[in-house]
């Protein structure tokens, strides 16, 4: 089923990485780390999901689908949601407040609608290291 | 986050290395110091970075690239989205190379003509069309926002592509998406040889016929074909396309007019078959090696 394999194998359970350490094979076992991404890298949107936020986001940047924002996910990191932010290479933790649905898809959006306002907030780390460091 | 903020009388006239040290940005004062950033997302409400250049859509204007340097080009681009300018169309691109790169904001570009090599790379959220042919890597390094090519394209288009939507509505070279790592391509007619050559993550669709070794040594992403296939490369396997491919697919070739007349279902996906995701059967044996 779409969006729900990785490594080959299939993720039964939405809340797999939240419920468990992850850690299935013999192999990730032995090392304490998991191999490959907590999610579906592969899973394309489902349109019909999107949350007002990200239209109005669309909408103000002139693109008629998610742009680059398709390859964005909820991921896991150490049992908390999360979702990943190139530009600071780390992730960033979906607040406790924020009730998870059901469904990845539902899910990703969110992750989506946080990572732009983290990332166009003036408090986020990119701010001041452009500061420093911007060329021109 | 304390220190954390911009800082808009920071003098930009000096070093970089002083202008870091002013905000404090050297190994000293960091020793013991949080990069932790508590964030309330209720509070937030922007669409753009805080640096973003304010322009309209709406205010239009035209820059004529004849006798200009590329250099004076891109220069001429970021005065003119000083000025608010949000549509700038580029008359006489006359096949320069590197036009329209690094440009980080949201704009509507529209190049009247050819562009060389390089054209278009490293952006981060501008609509770019162009009217006419590009050269090796458009689109190169491309973080976020939409190129649309209206003829052929060169080699290596979209190279280490990370997101946003790159489209030639013509036929392109050889290693299309090459070491792409996000964004999607989209090639109305047919690409060459090793397209998608060690690709990571990403989406590209080819409407037309794909050369030999396609998806050679993917490790992730999706590849969508809708002609024929040479060969496929190392690890590239075929997967089944699924009714949300096909939506997807549906959407985004409608979205560029490249909507085929039988539709998707006859496109073929490829994905990765991960044998190359081997280290987990190394490492075992190097570990026993050092021990």
């Amino acid at each position: 089923m779409a969006g729900t394999s990785y490594k080959g194998t299939v993720i039964e359970d939405v809340d797999h990485f939240l419920k468990s350490d992850g850690l299935d094979s013999a192999r990730e076992k032995e090392i304490g780390q998991h191999i490959g991404y907590r999610y579906d890298v592969n899973l394309v949107p489902d349109y019909d999901r999107l949350t007002p936020f990200l239209k109005q986001y669309m909408e103000h940047m002139g693109w008629d689908d998610l742009n680059w924002l398709e390859d964005v996910h909820m991921g896991y990191e150490e049992g908390h949601p999360a979702v990943f932010d190139r530009n600071i290479n780390g992730w960033v933790r979906v607040p406790d407040t924020i009730e998870l649905p059901d469904n990845q898809q539902d899910r990703d959006m969110i992750a989506r609608e946080l990572l732009i306002k983290f990332q166009m907030s003036p408090n986020h780390p990119l701010v001041q290291l452009r500061q420093a460091y911007m060329k021109f | 986050m304390a220190g954390m903020s911009w800082t808009p009388d920071l003098d930009y006239g000096k070093s970089q290395e002083t202008r870091a040290r002013d905000l404090g940005m050297n190994t000293e004062p960091l020793t013991g110091r949080s990069m932790e950033v508590f964030f309330e997302p209720a509070e937030e409400e922007n669409f753009v970075y805080p640096w973003a250049k304010d322009v309209d859509f709406n205010k239009r204007t035209e820059l004529d690239a004849d006798g200009l340097t590329t250099t004076e080009v891109n220069a001429k681009i970021r005065e003119l989205m000083d000025q608010g300018y949000g549509t700038i169309v580029i008359q006489n691109p006359r096949g320069k190379h590197s036009l329209g790169v690094g440009i980080l904001n949201r704009l509507n570009l529209i190049i009247e003509g050819s562009t060389g090599y390089f054209s278009t790379g490293l952006i981060d959220g501008p609509n770019v069309r162009v009217n006419g042919r590009v050269g090796w890597s458009c689109g190169e390094n491309m973080m976020s926002g939409t190129v649309v090519v209206e003829k052929n394209a060169g080699s290596t288009f979209g190279a280490a592509i990370r997101g946003g939507d790159l489209v030639c509505k013509g036929h392109v070279g050889s290693r299309t998406g090459i070491d792409m790592k996000g964004g999607t391509i989209i090639v109305g007619g047919d690409t060459g040889a090793l397209s998608g050559f060690m690709m990571q993550r990403g989406r590209m669709v080819v409407c037309g016929n794909a050369g030999k070794n396609l998806g050679d040594s993917m490790y992730d992403g999706t590849i969508y074909v809708g002609g024929k296939i040479r060969s496929l490369g190392v690890d590239a396997v075929e997967a089944e396309l699924t009714q949300l491919d096909q939506a997807w697919l549906t959407r985004k070739l409608t979205q560029y007019g490249l909507m085929p007349e039988q539709g998707v279902g006859h496109f073929t996906k490829i994905v990765a078959g991960k044998q190359l995701w081997n280290y987990d059967n190394l490492e075992p044996t190097e570990k026993k090696l050092i021990l």
